[in-house]
């Protein structure tokens, strides 16, 4: 796992300057600086036709030919995951460069002023801060529906709930931005009232107006990646082998005590995935926050008030009006989030292989 | 610590179709019982009957009546989980918890009632290990998971999870199905021994092992695909294989019928 | 209640005296839910704290609280827990049930009020803030190509991806290479938005488009299949994965070398599953937003173009038409929305089916 990283920065500074025409050659000559294994396979890229169309004599050139095609596809990967961070930085330079502001802690964006002045601070902040709160709001409930589904519910009820949470799991976000900005907006303007009025002593419940809040945000990503966990959640609780879970039974589990030793320890690493899946989800999402967050730019625990904002959903509201360093400073911007959902996601996948392996070793 | 077991036209059903029907048979405490018979004859069905794990399987319902010492097990004020821990089971393939320790496994029975005293657990796991012959091969690797043991000895896990809770009755279901013939042999010599604390029901289709554990034997069987189990013939285990009263019986151990 | 008196020593921990249990009669559970809704509106409505909602959700709280003393009290603390658990599990649902119903709901009810000829046959261009029609055909268009485009690039090099790492891939690189693509899943869309965008709009384009940033709906697909692209790796994997090992040891045998036993045996056994995996992206893509606003730059007019000028889609429609300020756009919106949803979820439900018939199963 320690060398990961490493080899496919290699592999990515061999193929970053090429542009993606030429991706796939480029790849195939990145494997034959690797492992030189055949000198044909550079003329030979365009898919599955190639491999083909050889004479059949010559099936063994046939054989290395499709084997470095495939080869290729597999190394694009890795150019387009290096593309992504070389393509980004080279964007993002100049702009930070000319950022007269700190980048890290200056609360505001005005990339277009003359000197620009722009900082990240404020909308990793509210990144970070609606993306939690989203899950915590949704996994509790997310877990509870898909133990429902999967051990509570009748078997056809289930199956049929479970459909709709697949097919509501793939509705586009924009819908829910759009549902949250226009009907959730005035629950939660009057929920945001109440919390005040009785909780204001807790500074999170702090004074109003009330409306485009962190709030509602979170709200609105919450009910977003709800079904994209318990979907995926659901999956992973109907995996587990029924003889664990007659195991339990026969010991004189109630079902409760059934769903604590065998389901939920067994579908732990399962349940991790779709959580870092949902937070990564929440942490990109882009066009729910756009329309739900207050867009401005400080840095506040009133999560009540107008405002809040995330790095995706500013370079959504500011890319129409951004000029060149604009846009270089919004680039930077996603540079950070790219950052944010990377650490996130080998974390993850990290854990959920070390845990797979040890289960795995241990069949 | 044995317990006594009537079952009185005992039938049972997944959801429209009848599995077993009219099974009465008696058991006695500290004694031995194979269920022997050709495939899909109910055998199964009717174990599980006894500790109400038939009805886990959706659509699946037991009519007659089942006693345990004189309570009926159906009754219905009567707690299942109670059911199952006074009747544990053993279940064809090795099934121990893949995320537990081995010592999780054994004392996961004993967890579930509510006992946290480590030293309790401790005496308990090592009582259960004892009895299920399984004590020397892992007491230096305790922390170790279950699963990484071999097939045999997962089994006996297995075993050492359900004894330790203490029930009165313990119901196997083909427990060497899955196994080699060295580890089918220490599951049967662990038979013998807990006969004397245990009333033991074991499902087989290997009748060697049937005549060689068991004190008691019924045989199981079907008309023809479609129709429901019946019990044959149940009688002492010497007599099954010497001289059955039925056709049917002696035509099926002696291999004309299968 | 036959409850036999043994002193506790004699028999184990784990063992109940009797089979019988004491339970909660039938009635306990209602009765305990219309109490707790009482003393929840006697409490709300009485010290003045809050509307109907705080009565429900108050009485929620106060049920699963009662139901668990209740429980632990008569049927002890076993079977408490499982009581309260399970409440807490079906109130899950229900809290759950709401804002998505409420999501179709508004969708529906309100997306059906300009599904009309005039919808699907215009698009936006000369249409200002107090025209009433207008349309998203450009839109839809626009979405067309562009998923069309990407998914023309994403399969070939996500199903080649895949036969590399199942097939071919040995050791530690092709473990790289799953360990990137899975990572790869969860790249934020805006993300790979920005990606081409600097690649692409910004360096690539202005080469041939006399060095101005080229916006276009090939610039969007590009963006999309970078999102594909995980997806149908990963699905194509598992499904190569579940080709039995005797149908390739079979052509095997009869002498096929390995890249015709993959292309003529392994793809056409696991293709219904692949199909299904493409599918699920494609739905995927189709409802993204944030990239198609950075690259494509969205437009009013119909261009069929994808290689030349912006282009807008669907989903950035209805996020243009919600950000509009006439009083005509918010049907709109709830309309393309409507549509969008339609078209995302035939090509799940198509691709669910599917998987069903699968013959390789999951």
């Amino acid at each position: 796992m320690g060398e990961t990283p490493h080899r496919s920065a290699h592999a990515g500074t061999g193929g970053h300057p090429v542009t993606l025409g030429h991706e796939r050659s480029a790849g195939a000559s990145a494997r034959v600086a690797e492992a030189p294994v055949s000198p044909r396979t550079p003329d030979d890229d365009r898919g599955l036709g190639g491999g083909g169309g050889l004479p059949r004599a010559r099936a063994f050139g046939a054989e290395r030919a499709f084997r470095g095609v495939t080869l290729a596809a597999g190394v694009a990967v890795l150019v387009i995951i290096a593309a992504i961070a070389v393509f980004l930085i080279a964007k993002a330079v100049p702009a930070l460069r000319a950022n007269s502001a700190n980048f890290w802690t200056f609360e505001g964006w005005f990339p277009n002023d003359d000197p620009p002045t722009f900082g990240i601070g404020a909308l990793a902040f509210g990144t970070v801060l609606t993306a939690l709160l989203a899950l915590l709001v949704a996994v509790p409930v997310a877990l509870g529906i898909a133990l429902y589904l999967s051990h509570y519910a009748p078997r056809r009820l289930g199956t049929a709930l479970g459909f709709v949470i697949d097919l509501l799991a793939a509705v586009p976000s924009v819908v829910f931005g759009l549902w949250g900005r226009d009907y959730l907006v005035g629950p939660v303007a009057d929920l945001s009232a109440w919390l005040n009025r009785y909780f204001g002593w807790i500074p999170i419940f702090g004074d109003g107006p009330y409306g485009n809040s962190i709030l509602l945000g979170s709200l609105v990503l919450a009910i977003m990646v709800l079904p994209i966990i318990t979907s995926l959640s659901r999956e992973v609780f109907l995996q587990t082998p029924t003889a664990n879970e007659e195991a339990a039974l026969a010991l004189g589990a109630t079902r409760w005590e059934m769903l604590r030793t065998a389901v939920l320890p067994y579908g732990r690493p399962g349940i991790i995935a779709a959580v870092m899946l949902g937070l990564g989800r929440a942490l990109g999402e882009t066009i729910a926050l756009a329309l739900t967050l207050g867009s401005t730019y400080a840095i506040s625990f009133n999560i009540l008030a107008n405002g809040g904002n995330s790095i995706a959903a500013n370079i959504a509201n500011r890319f129409a009006e951004a000029n060149e360093t604009g846009r270089g400073a919004l680039i930077a911007s996603g540079l950070v989030l790219f950052a944010i959902t990377l650490v996130v996601n080998i974390t993850a996948r990290a854990i959920i292989y070390r845990r797979r392996e040890f289960t795995e070793s241990a069949a | 610590m044995a317990k006594r077991i009537d079952a009185t036209d005992v039938t049972a059903y997944y959801g429209g179709f009848k599995a077993i029907e009219n099974i009465n048979l008696t058991v006695e405490p500290k004694t031995v019982t194979a269920l022997i018979g050709p495939s899909g004859c109910g055998k199964s069905t009717f174990l599980r009957s006894i500790n109400r794990m038939h009805e886990v399987l959706p659509g699946a319902r037991v009519e007659g009546s089942l006693t345990i010492d004189g309570q009926d097990i159906y009754h219905r004020d009567v707690d299942v989980t109670a059911v199952r821990r006074m009747i544990g089971m053993v279940f064809q393939r090795p099934n121990p918890f893949p995320t537990m320790s081995i010592f999780e496994n054994v004392v996961a029975g004993l967890r579930l009632n509510g006992v946290r005293r480590k030293s309790i657990l401790d005496e308990a796991a090592e009582k259960a290990l004892r009895a299920a012959n399984l004590w020397d091969e892992v007491k230096d690797r305790l922390g170790k998971p279950g699963a990484g043991l071999s097939g045999g000895q997962q089994q006996r896990l297995c075993i050492a999870r359900t004894i330790a809770v203490e029930p009165q009755v313990v119901l196997m279901d083909e427990p060497c199905s899955a196994l080699d013939p060295i580890s089918t042999l220490a599951i049967e010599d662990l038979m013998f021994q807990l006969k004397d604390k245990f009333t033991i029901i074991i499902v087989t289709h290997n009748m060697q092992q049937a005549a060689r554990v068991s004190d008691r034997t019924a045989f199981f069987s079907i008309e023809k695909t479609g129709d429901p189990g019946r019990l044959i013939e149940y009688d002492n285990t010497q007599k099954i294989f010497s001289n059955p009263g039925q056709k049917k019986t002696e035509d099926y151990i002696t291999g004309r019928f299968g | 209640m036959t409850t036999t008196l043994t002193p506790r020593r004699s028999r184990p921990p784990a063992q109940p005296a009797s089979l019988r249990a004491r339970r909660l009669p039938g009635y306990a559970a209602p009765a305990l839910a219309a109490l707790a809704l009482l003393v929840a509106a006697g409490i709300v409505y009485g010290v003045d704290l809050g509307g109907p909602v705080l009565v429900v959700v108050l009485g929620a709280v106060l049920y699963l609280a009662g139901l668990f003393v209740a429980a632990n009290a008569v049927e002890g603390r076993r079977s408490a827990r499982n009581r309260f658990w399970s409440a807490l599990i079906h109130s899950a649902l229900v809290l759950a049930v709401l804002p998505l119903a409420s999501v179709v709901w508004t969708l529906v009810s309100k997306g059906t009020a300009r599904l009309d000829g005039d919808f699907f046959g215009s698009s936006m261009n000369n249409i200002g803030a107090r025209d009433a029609n207008g349309g998203a055909y450009h839109a839809i268009v626009g979405t067309l190509e562009q998923v069309g485009i990407a998914t023309a690039i994403t399969v070939p090099l996500g199903v080649l991806c895949a036969i590399y790492i199942v097939e071919y891939g040995r050791g530690r690189f092709a473990f790289t290479i799953r360990f990137f693509v899975d990572v790869m899943t969860g790249i934020p869309s805006i993300v790979t938005g920005l990606f081409v965008l600097a690649f692409w709009v910004l360096i690539v384009s202005p080469w041939f488009n006399d060095g101005q940033p080229g916006f276009s709906g090939f610039a969007a697909a590009l963006a999309l299949s970078v999102l594909m692209l995980p997806t149908v790796v990963r699905s194509t994997e598992e499904m190569l994965r579940l080709v039995p090992a005797p149908l390739r040891e079979g052509a095997y045998a009869l002498g096929v070398p390995k890249w015709k036993t993959i292309l003529r045996v392994v793809l056409p056994t696991a293709l219904p599953g692949i199909v299904t995996g493409i599918m699920l992206s494609i739905a995927r893509a189709a409802g993204e937003t944030a990239p198609v606003l950075l690259v494509a730059g969205g437009g009013a007019a119909i261009n069929f173009n994808p290689f030349e000028n912006n282009q807008s889609s669907l989903a950035l429609f209805v996020y243009q038409q919600a950000g509009e300020a006439s009083k005509y756009s918010p049907a709109r919106a709830w309309t393309a929305a409507l549509t969008l949803v339609v078209l995302v979820l035939v090509l799940t439900v198509a691709a669910k089916l599917l998987a069903r018939r699968n013959r390789l199963g999951r």
